[in-house]
C-alpha cells in the first residue's frame, strides 16, 4: 500500500493542495470580476459574458486555462517535467531569439508572436522553462552552490535568457529574473550577495537623487560599518569611522562657505579616502588571513565604480522612457500629464476607494477611463478604487497565503527538484506582486508587468497557470516515505 | 542548519514587503484626503447654473439696474452634421461667411484634437430674439446649442462709476474672494461691488459623470445631487434715478462731481463723477475695457469719492464754527479788510469788498482776510501752550467734521483726504519752526489739505442738521437687506449746535442777498426756495481755478445738501453755484425756472479746460 501510484489509483482528487488551488481559483475570480468592472459603462451595461467586452474574452482564457492546468495535473506524468526541462529550456530560447526577429513589434519591443487570432510572448514561457531547468540542475546529487563552476553555470542558465529578453525590449519580464536570487538565496547564497544588490540599487537612487558625494560617502560608511560588525568591533565605529564620516559629511558645505578651502574639490577628498580604504582593508586582511576585508576592498572600489558610471548609464544605456519613469518616481520631475499621467491617475482612483471602497461596479475612475491599461497592468486600481482598503488588504493576502504556502510546501518537500522549483514559482509571484502594485501606488516605476492571475490576458493567465499546477502536480506525486 | 532558517527569514521578507504595501495603501487611501478631491474633480463634471442678479432700485422703485437674456451660442464640432449655413445665419442674424470661417476654423486637425468631444462657445451674446429664432428650427442643427447668460440692463442713465460694472472674475480676485470659481461674475465697482453679497444670488449645479475623453455622460446620482440657482436679492439704493439722471446731464462735457445728500437721513440722492462711463458701455464693459482705460480723462476714475481736491473758500464755513467754539471770534467780532491780510512782508490777497466784515458779511462775501485772523488766534491760542498744540486742537475738531478719514460709506474705495499733523510741519519746519503764518493758506482750505467731493456733501449736510451727520450711504432699508445700523447714528461735530445759527444767515445771504449786495453766489438764488450756499474756488497747480459750491435748502427742514465741483471752472458762482442750485430746483420743485441758466450749463463744455492726464 506503500506506493504513490496505490494513491492515485484510489482517487483522482486525493493528495492535491486544495489550499494552493483555492487561492488560485480565488485570485482569478477576483481578476474575472475586476476586469468586468474595470469596463463597465453604466450607460451601456453587457453582460459579463458578453464577447465585446475583456471579461467576456477573459472568461474564455480562463476555461482554457483550468483545461490546461488540469491536463498539466493528470494528464501529463510528473516525472516529464524534470526530464523534458532541458529540452523545453533550449526550445524556449529559440523562440524567444527567434521573437526578436520574427514577432510583431508593440510599443517598441519585440517581444509577442501573432498566430491569427491568437498572441503569446515566450518570455511568459521562459519563466517556466528557467525554473524548471534551474530545478533540474541544482537538484544533481553532486550540485553544490559554494562550487565556482556550478555556481557560474546557475548564473548563466538565470542570465542567459534575461538578456535576450532585455534584447527583446522587455524590460520589465527582465527585471522578474532577478526574483531567481531569492531562490538562490535559500539554496545557500550568501546574504551578503542580495544586501550588495540592495546597497548597488541604493548608491544608484542616492547619485540620482542627491549627489555622487553623498552616495560615496554612504557606500564608505556602509562598508566601514560592515568590517566592524563582521568582527565585533563595534567600537571602532564610534572612535573612528563615525567621527569621519560626520567631519566628510560637512565638507561640500565647508568648501562652499569658506575661501580658504574653496580650492579644494570635496570629491577628490573621498576618492583620498576610498583609496586609503582599500590599502587599508587589503593590508590588513593580507596580515589577518581575513578574506571579508579583502571583500570589503573590493567593494569600496565597486562602489567608487558605480558613482561614477551611473550618470552614464543613466543616460546612455537607459532608454528615454525608463529614464524619464526613474525620474518622476524619484521626485526629480512633477510631470503629472506627461509620464506621471498613469501613476497619478493610478493613485487618485486607489486613493478615492476609502476604507471600504464605492462599491462594485461604482467606480468612476477606472471605468470612466482615466487609468489607462486598466485591465491589465493597472487592474489593481479598480480593486483599490471599488473595494477600498479592505479590498485591496484581502487581495494581497490572498497572494501572501498563495506564496507563503508554496514555500512551505517547497520547504517541507523531501524532493530537491521541488523545492528548488517551488521557489522559483514562490519568487516569481513575489516579485510581480510587489513591482506591479508598487507601481500603481507610486512606490516603483511604471514596469508593465501584469499582476499574477488577476490580469486581463490569455498568455499571462496561462503561463502562470500552468506555473502553478506544475508544482501542484510535483507536490501531487510526492513520495510519501512514512505512509 | 542555516537552511531552515533561511526560509523563514524569506517569509519574514514576504510578510514585511505585503506591510509596506498595504501601509502605503493605507496612507493614500484613509490618511491623504487629496487623491479623493482629485477624484470627484476627475470624474465629474460639475456645471454651473448661473442665478439672476438682483434687481437695484433707486429710493421710489423705479429700476436702475435689470437683466436681460441672452444666449452663448455653443458648437460641438464632433457632433455637426452637413447643414443649411444660410439657415442658421439668417435665424442668428450673422454673416454665412463667419459661420463658415468658424467651422472651417474647427475643422483644422491641430484644432479639432485640441476641441475633441468637448463644445465651444461660437457666437457669445446672442440677443434672446435671434437665438428663439434660432431654436425654433434648432431640430435641423445637431451639435449647435444655447447657453442663456444674462447681461445687465440700464433703463436710466444714471451713470457707469455710480451703478458700477460686472465682470468675470480673474485671478487676483480669486485670491481675495476664495468663495468665487474662474467663470464666476463679480460686481467690481459702484452699487454692483457695493451690494454684490445680495446681488449676487447662490450659484446651482448640475453634476454629470464624464469619461476621460471629456465627453458628458449621465447625471450623477440620478440628478439627486443637483441643486437650483437662487436668484440675487434685489437692492433698493437712496438715489434719486431721476435728479442723478438730471445730474448726469448737468454735469456732461465737465470734469469734475456733483454729490447730493438727504441731510435727515445721511442717504446719498446723486453721486455724479464726470467723465464716467456711458451705461451703454457697461453690460459690456470687457470689450470697450481699452477705450475706457486708455481715454485721457479717466472715466474709470470715481471723482465723487476717490478725488482728493482742496476745498477752497467752503473750508472757511468750518474754520468760522471752530472759531465760534473756541471763542477766538464771536458772531460781532469786526476785522478789516485791505484787499487781504498781511503779516509780514507777505500778503494773502482778497476780492474788494466794503470792509470791516463781521463773521456773517465775511461768509456771505467769503472775505479772506477775516479768516486768516480767525485761524491765527486759532493756532495761536493763549489757552494752549504751543503751537502745535493749539493746531492738534484745530485738527481735532476738523476731524469731528469727517475731514481726513474715510467716512465710512458703503460705497467702495473711498478716499480718506488729507488734513495734516502738526508732526507733518515738524518735519518740514522743525519743532516750534512754524507758526500760524506758515500754514496760513489752511485758513482758507488751500495748502496741506485735500477732501473728496464726498466730504463737502457730507460738511453741507452737516451744517445743514445744525451740527451732525448720518455716515452717507447708498443702500435703503427694504425687505430683502437691512442696513447696519452704523448708518443711523448721528455724528456730531465739536461745535455747538447753536453756533451753527451764525453760519447759516451768512450762507443764506451769499446766494438770497441779490446782485451787488456783495454775496458771492446770488446766481444759485430760487424764488421760494431759501437755499443757503459757500461758494469756493480753489487754486491748483493743474490750470484754472476749481469752481466749487455747496448749499442746501431751505433754510429750515433741509431736504437735500448739493456739493459740486468742477474742475478748472474758475469762480465758484461761475458752473459749481449754478449746477448745484438746478439739481437742488429740480428736487424740490421738479420743475426749472431758469431755462436761459439750465440752457448755459447743459451745453457748457470745460473739457478743453482740464489737462489731459
Amino acid at each position: 500500500m506503500n506506493g504513490a501510484g496505490d494513491i492515485r489509483g484510489r482517487n483522482l482528487l486525493t493528495n492535491i493542495d486544495w489550499r494552493i488551488v483555492g487561492l488560485y481559483l480565488a485570485l482569478i475570480l477576483v481578476g474575472w470580476l475586476n476586469i468586468y468592472a474595470s469596463e463597465y459603462d453604466p450607460e451601456n451595461v453587457r453582460s459579463i459574458f458578453s464577447w465585446s467586452l475583456r471579461s467576456g474574452k477573459q472568461f474564455v482564457w480562463i476555461l482554457t486555462a483550468l483545461a490546461l492546468g488540469s491536463l498539466v495535473l493528470f494528464v501529463i506524468p510528473f516525472r516529464a517535467f524534470e526530464t523534458l526541462a532541458p529540452l523545453a529550456y533550449v526550445c524556449v530560447g529559440f523562440l524567444l531569439v527567434a521573437v526578436i526577429f520574427l514577432g510583431a513589434s508593440t510599443r517598441g519591443s519585440h517581444s509577442w508572436f501573432v498566430l491569427g487570432p491568437i498572441s503569446f510572448q515566450p518570455a511568459e514561457l521562459s519563466k517556466i522553462t528557467t525554473s524548471l531547468m534551474l530545478a533540474k540542475f541544482m537538484s544533481r546529487y553532486t550540485y553544490r552552490l559554494s562550487n565556482t563552476r556550478d555556481f557560474f553555470l546557475t548564473l548563466a542558465l538565470i542570465f542567459v535568457p534575461m538578456l535576450v529578453i532585455v534584447a527583446e525590449n522587455e524590460t520589465g519580464t527582465a527585471l522578474v529574473y532577478l526574483s531567481f536570487f531569492f531562490m538562490l538565496y535559500r539554496e545557500g547564497l550568501s546574504g551578503w550577495l542580495l544586501f550588495i544588490a540592495f546597497m548597488v540599487v541604493v548608491i544608484f537612487i542616492l547619485t540620482l537623487t542627491a549627489s555622487p558625494y553623498t552616495a560615496l560617502l554612504m557606500a564608505l560608511a556602509v562598508i566601514a560599518l560592515c568590517v566592524s560588525i563582521e568582527r565585533n568591533k563595534i567600537k571602532w565605529i564610534f572612535s573612528l569611522y563615525l567621527p569621519l564620516c560626520i567631519i566628510l559629511s560637512f565638507l561640500p558645505y565647508a568648501c562652499r562657505t569658506y575661501a580658504f578651502l574653496s580650492w579644494l574639490n570635496p570629491m577628490y577628498v573621498l576618492w583620498v579616502a576610498a583609496a586609503a580604504c582599500v590599502i587599508g582593508f587589503v593590508i590588513k586582511g593580507y596580515q589577518e588571513k581575513n578574506s571579508f576585508k579583502m571583500l570589503a576592498s573590493v567593494a569600496v572600489v565597486l562602489a567608487v565604480i558605480i558613482t561614477l558610471s551611473v550618470p552614464f548609464i543613466f543616460e546612455k544605456v537607459l532608454q528615454q522612457h525608463q529614464r524619464t519613469r526613474i525620474e518622476v518616481l524619484l521626485g526629480m520631475k512633477n510631470d503629472p500629464a506627461g509620464a506621471g499621467y498613469n501613476v497619478r491617475q493610478s493613485m487618485i482612483a486607489i486613493g478615492s476607494g476609502g476604507l471600504t471602497g464605492k462599491g462594485y461596479l461604482q467606480g468612476t475612475q477606472s471605468s470612466y477611463g482615466f487609468v489607462p491599461e486598466q485591465s491589465t497592468d493597472f487592474i489593481f486600481c479598480t480593486i483599490g478604487e471599488e473595494w477600498g482598503f479592505l479590498g485591496s488588504v484581502l487581495t494581497i493576502l490572498l497572494y501572501v497565503l498563495l506564496i507563503w504556502r508554496i514555500i512551505m510546501r517547497s520547504e517541507n518537500s523531501r524532493e530537491k527538484f521541488t523545492r528548488i522549483y517551488g521557489y522559483c514559482v514562490a519568487s516569481i509571484i513575489f516579485m510581480h506582486l510587489v513591482v506591479n502594485i508598487g507601481m500603481t501606488i507610486g512606490l516603483m516605476p511604471v514596469i508593465g508587468i501584469p499582476l499574477p492571475l488577476v490580469s486581463y490576458g490569455g498568455s499571462s493567465l496561462w503561463a502562470f497557470t500552468v506555473m502553478i499546477f506544475i508544482f501542484v502536480s510535483l507536490c501531487r506525486n510526492e513520495k510519501k516515505y512514512f505512509l | 542548519m542555516t537552511d531552515s532558517k533561511r526560509h523563514i527569514k524569506l517569509l519574514l521578507g514576504l510578510v514585511v514587503a505585503a506591510l509596506i504595501l498595504c501601509g502605503r495603501i493605507f496612507y493614500i487611501q484613509i490618511v491623504d484626503d487629496s487623491y479623493k478631491i482629485d477624484a470627484q474633480n476627475n470624474s465629474m463634471v460639475h456645471i454651473p447654473i448661473y442665478p439672476l442678479r438682483g434687481i437695484i432700485y433707486d429710493r421710489n422703485g423705479k429700476i436702475l439696474v435689470s437683466n436681460k437674456i441672452c444666449y452663448d451660442f455653443h458648437c460641438t464640432p464632433s457632433a455637426v452634421e452637413a447643414f443649411d449655413t444660410l439657415a442658421l445665419s439668417q435665424a442668428l442674424g450673422v454673416e454665412v461667411a463667419q459661420i463658415k470661417e468658424k467651422m472651417a476654423y474647427y475643422k483644422q486637425p491641430r484644432v479639432r484634437r485640441k476641441i475633441g468631444y468637448r463644445s465651444v462657445v461660437m457666437f457669445p451674446k446672442i440677443p434672446q430674439e435671434q437665438y428663439l429664432r434660432f431654436e425654433e428650427i434648432a431640430y435641423r442643427f445637431p451639435g449647435f446649442s444655447g447657453q442663456a447668460r444674462s447681461l445687465r440692463a440700464y433703463p436710466y442713465n444714471a451713470g457707469g462709476n455710480l451703478l458700477g460694472y460686472v465682470s468675470e472674475v480673474d485671478a487676483a480676485y480669486i485670491k481675495n474672494h476664495p468663495e468665487y470659481k474662474s467663470g464666476d461674475y463679480a460686481g467690481k465697482t459702484g452699487i454692483e461691488a457695493t451690494c454684490e453679497k445680495w446681488l449676487r444670488g447662490v450659484k446651482g449645479e448640475k453634476i454629470f459623470y464624464r469619461d476621460s475623453k471629456n465627453r458628458i455622460g449621465a447625471p450623477y446620482q440620478g440628478g439627486e445631487a443637483d441643486t437650483d440657482a437662487i436668484s440675487g436679492s434685489d437692492i433698493v439704493t437712496t438715489i434719486d434715478a431721476e435728479l442723478q439722471n438730471y445730474g448726469q446731464q448737468l454735469m456732461q462735457n465737465k470734469v469734475g462731481s456733483l454729490v447730493a445728500i438727504e441731510p435727515s437721513t445721511g442717504e446719498i440722492l446723486t453721486l455724479v463723477s464726470s467723465p464716467g462711463i456711458d451705461v451703454a458701455q457697461l453690460a459690456d464693459i470687457g470689450s470697450h475695457y481699452k477705450d475706457i482705460v486708455s481715454n485721457p480723462y479717466k472715466p474709470m476714475f470715481n471723482r465723487a469719492v476717490q478725488a482728493s481736491y482742496p476745498p477752497g473758500s467752503v473750508f472757511k464755513l468750518v474754520n468760522g464754527l471752530i472759531g465760534l467754539q473756541e471763542g477766538v471770534v464771536k458772531p460781532t467780532t469786526k476785522y478789516p479788510c485791505q484787499m487781504g491780510y498781511h503779516f509780514g512782508r507777505n500778503t494773502l490777497g482778497c476780492h474788494e469788498h466794503r470792509s470791516p466784515l463781521d463773521l456773517e458779511e465775511s461768509v456771505m462775501m467769503s472775505c479772506n482776510a477775516y479768516f486768516c485772523y480767525v485761524f491765527r488766534d486759532l493756532i495761536e491760542n493763549p489757552q494752549y501752550e504751543t503751537v502745535a498744540e493749539g493746531f492738534t486742537k484745530w485738527r481735532e475738531m476738523v476731524s469731528s467734521f469727517g475731514f481726513g478719514q474715510r467716512l465710512g460709506s458703503d460705497f467702495p474705495s473711498e478716499l480718506s483726504g488729507f488734513i495734516p499733523q502738526s508732526s507733518y510741519y515738524d518735519r518740514y519746519y522743525g519743532k516750534k519752526g512754524w507758526k500760524a503764518h506758515t500754514v496760513i493758506s489752511l485758513s482758507i482750505g488751500q495748502g496741506e489739505i485735500g477732501c473728496t467731493p464726498l466730504h463737502l456733501a457730507n460738511l453741507c449736510a452737516t451744517i445743514a442738521n445744525r451740527g451732525f451727520y448720518y455716515t452717507p450711504h447708498i443702500v435703503k432699508d427694504s425687505e430683502q437687506v437691512s442696513i447696519d445700523a452704523k448708518y443711523k447714528t448721528r455724528h456730531y461735530t465739536q461745535v455747538d449746535t447753536a453756533h451753527f445759527s451764525t453760519i447759516i444767515p451768512g450762507m443764506y445771504r451769499a446766494v438770497n442777498s441779490g446782485y451787488g449786495s456783495g454775496g458771492t453766489a446770488s446766481v444759485a438764488a430760487v424764488e421760494g426756495l431759501e437755499i443757503c450756499g459757500k461758494t469756493g474756488t480753489a487754486q491748483n497747480p493743474h490750470g484754472d481755478d476749481h469752481s466749487v459750491f455747496i448749499c442746501f435748502a431751505p433754510k429750515e427742514n433741509p431736504k437735500i445738501a448739493v456739493a459740486a465741483y468742477i474742475e478748472n471752472g474758475g469762480f465758484g458762482a461761475t458752473w459749481a453755484a449754478p449746477i448745484a442750485s438746478l439739481l437742488v430746483e429740480k428736487y424740490l420743485n421738479g420743475t426749472i425756472s431758469r431755462d436761459y441758466l439750465e440752457q448755459r450749463m447743459l451745453e457748457g463744455n470745460l473739457m478743453n479746460k482740464t489737462k489731459k492726464k
